[in-house]
């Protein structure tokens, strides 16, 4: 198995806590891992972005080719396509749709979202609005990462079994909220696409 | 052992405890704050009582890992590239006393200026310096080469350079330790005079450097670090260096590459491995992060000889940093499709956080200069450069650590008044404290605000060697007791802070305002840490 996927959101979303979890994944199936980071300046409320790659060989390049990544996972939705030009055309798109606007001229929601809906393989969700109705408003992270589950080749246990290792030491109830969190953002992949596929 | 996933810079400081590490002593800078940080809050680390510590800047950071190497123990410092020009008076005569002790300095380069001004590399200081470098292509490498630094330092009597660029740095895998070291003894160098700088030592101590160069040279043509990697198409042959390796590979199915093929992860360049690749070839092409050192040699200044691609003529771009996609069309390869980013999308960049107090000095600054004609604020490194930004539209400079006051002083020299300077407190205390001296001596007419948050903010908030002793610093500068006036950075004092600043501005000569609060993340983190603790006792 081999997986390119690009993580995207604005600095402070949470997007390495989404690549520690399925790197977790990786190391537990004794996958080779190479995961590139932002540091810095950017962190501080502006665009960040990370390359996360997994792979059964080892991996050379820390940087995803462009037009080869396979999955973008994102936690804003305009953030999302910003990346666009590093997916393969069969990729897949994984985003949030709510906007984390900290900027004067973010652009019309209406227009982000009619982009989105053109790109061919996209799954698109209020993961906000979800992990707030699970109480778990902190976790929308996860939701997005469950909507990415059916797509990343490990088992959903795979992915609980790495949150419980990533979360471990912050205790059962932040767990089993990430859990929750994890499996309401997979429901939503999983019906969303076979609405797409019917 | 079970491997760690460690970023580039965590391996190294994991090297570097497993090394027998005695002291680090390093300021902070992107991509280079994670060495110090891990050491810093490795408990491991603690308990074999390696030194870590956060200092003023880069120059007494090396000058005290110097001073350890003198004492016989293994010593290292970790910086930004530009660090390394604040450390360039050490650095180049520490590879004239050479070294006692091991002794690693590690310059971790920004190609594509992520998070720098500029995207020097740092191989031409080693070059320059006369000194062996290393430059890893991995996260296991930058373990393993971190390991025999120390040795080959120890071996020779010499520093050793450590260059890595920012996406080594801040990218994770999987890195094996090797059988930990214990620390040296104290053992003062055999010649009590290595370290005395005098001409006539100074003169025999070059010779002795310049002497080993040819070791040097020969070390790398049988290091390990270096490979020659055969392949069938001689028409092209490659040498890549560092992280450009990977890319390349990458462009091969298994990492194949079906030409013939130099690494190069140690300098001077291996001689041996390049002449043959010259020799096997038609035409040679050069991957290196930076600036195209290797081309340049390879080309001379007559360009005769066989055709060398890379920087210079365009096979790669001639700035930024290198990915996959450019290795890629330097090869020849055609274009992968992709998409192009939606017209929708627009940029978005970093901003001060949400109640930073830097927001309200610069809120009160812009008000108070109103009346004034714009381009009178000389600024510094840190957080608050993003006041060049929207909103605030504040500041006209930023050069390089402490310009601020002294190009302030400069223009309120030859006339221009008001003068402002913005420098944060750890930037002070790192290289503004001089400049300050230098506007109290000539009675230079500058306004200087130290935007004080009690810590080093934008790296992730290191102590701040500042904290606490701002007023006594100017004060004992000679800065007048009246007009070194501290204010609260707050909405509600708004007025009055705007008061404050307005008759600052209109005084003819020497002037201080410290805006003093905490910042807001390292703020909420010690809350943070608090009620933990508090629960804790509970």
């Amino acid at each position: 198995m081999k997986k390119d996927i690009i993580l995207a959101g604005v600095g402070g979303q949470g997007i390495l806590s989404i690549a520690a979890t399925i790197g977790m994944a990786a190391i537990k199936r004794g996958m080779y891992l190479k995961q590139s980071e932002v540091h810095g300046m950017s962190q501080r409320g502006g665009d960040v972005s990370s390359n996360l790659r997994i792979s059964d060989e080892p991996v050379f390049s820390d940087l995803i080719p462009r037009g080869l990544a396979d999955m973008i996972i994102a936690v804003e939705p305009m953030e999302s396509l910003r990346h666009l030009p590093m997916l393969s055309p069969e990729g897949w798109l994984i985003t949030n749709i709510k906007p984390y606007i900290n900027i004067r001229n973010y652009p019309e929601i209406e227009k982000v979202l009619a982009e989105l809906e053109k790109v061919p393989h996209h799954v698109a969700l209020d993961a906000d609005g979800i992990a707030r109705d699970l109480g778990a408003a902190k976790s929308a992270n996860m939701v997005i990462l469950g909507a990415a589950a059916p797509f990343l080749s490990f088992s959903f246990e795979q992915l609980e079994d790495a949150i419980r290792s990533i979360f471990g030491r912050k205790g059962e109830e932040v767990i089993r909220i990430n859990l929750e969190a994890l499996k309401a953002g997979r429901d939503v992949a999983i019906s969303s696409t076979r609405i797409q596929a019917g | 052992m079970q491997k760690l996933l460690l970023l580039g810079d965590e391996a190294i400081a994991q090297a570097a405890i497993d090394a027998g590490l005695s002291a680090i002593y390093a300021y902070p800078g992107t991509p280079s704050t994670e060495i110090n940080e891990y050491i810093y809050h490795s408990r491991e680390a603690k308990e074999k009582g390696i030194i870590s510590s956060w200092v003023a800047n880069e120059k007494t950071a090396m000058e005290a890992a110097l001073g350890v190497s003198y004492a016989g123990k293994r010593a290292m410092t970790a910086m930004k590239h530009v660090g390394l020009n604040v450390a360039a008076d050490p650095f180049m005569n520490s590879a004239i006393t050479g070294a006692n002790g091991g002794l690693l300095f590690v310059a971790c380069d920004d190609p594509s200026m992520h998070s720098s001004q500029n995207e020097q590399d740092s191989r031409c200081y080693g070059k320059f310096a006369l000194l062996p470098i290393l430059e890893p292509a991995n996260q296991q490498e930058a373990y393993d080469m971190t390991r025999f630094a120390f040795d080959f330092s120890e071996k020779y009597g010499v520093p050793v350079l450590m260059r890595l660029t920012t996406r080594l740095a801040h990218s994770r895998a999987g890195v094996a330790r090797s059988e930990s070291r214990e620390q040296n003894p104290l053992s003062l160098p055999a010649n009590h005079r290595q370290f005395i700088l005098l001409p006539v030592n100074a003169r025999r101590q070059y010779k002795k450097l310049l002497g080993q160069f040819p070791e040097f040279e020969r070390e790398s043509e049988v290091s390990g670090f270096n490979s020659y990697e055969d392949g069938p198409d001689t028409r092209l042959g490659i040498i890549a260096c560092g992280i450009a390796y990977n890319y390349l590979k990458e462009n091969y199915p298994g990492g194949k590459v079906p030409h013939p093929l130099v690494k190069v992860g140690m300098y001077p360049c291996p001689k041996n491995h390049i002449t043959r690749l010259y020799e096997s070839c038609d035409e040679i092409l050069v991957l290196e992060d930076g600036h195209p050192l290797i081309e340049e040699l390879l080309r001379g200044m007559l360009s005769r000889g066989k055709s060398v691609h890379g920087r210079l003529d365009g096979f790669v771009p001639r700035d930024g940093e290198l990915n996959p996609s450019i290795v890629a069309k330097a090869l020849g390869f055609a274009e992968v499709p992709s998409v192009p980013v939606p017209d929708v999308v627009v940029g978005r960049p970093p901003s001060l956080c949400g109640g930073c107090p830097h927001i309200y000095t610069y809120n009160a600054l812009n008000e108070a200069l109103t009346e004034y004609a714009k381009g009178r604020v000389f600024s510094d490194i840190g957080c608050y450069t993003l006041g060049a930004l929207e909103p605030f539209d504040a500041i006209n400079t930023c050069v390089d650590m402490g310009a601020s006051i002294t190009m302030a002083k400069g223009a309120a020299d030859v006339g221009l008044s008001p003068a402002v300077a913005v420098i944060g407190d750890s930037t002070f205390t790192h290289s503004g404290i001089t400049g300050l001296l230098d506007c109290v001596n000539d009675g230079s007419n500058v306004k200087v605000l130290i935007l004080d948050n009690a810590t080093t903010a934008m790296t992730g908030g290191q102590p701040s060697a500042a904290t606490g002793r701002i007023e006594a610093i100017c004060k004992g500068l000679g800065v007048e007791d009246t007009h070194i006036i501290v204010l609260n950075p707050s909405p509600k004092y708004h007025e009055e802070n705007l008061a404050i600043m307005k008759k600052e501005l209109e005084y003819q000569g020497v002037s201080v305002i410290i805006p003093r609060r905490e910042c807001i993340q390292t703020a909420t983190k010690r809350k943070k840490s608090e009620i933990k603790a508090k629960k804790a006792e509970l």
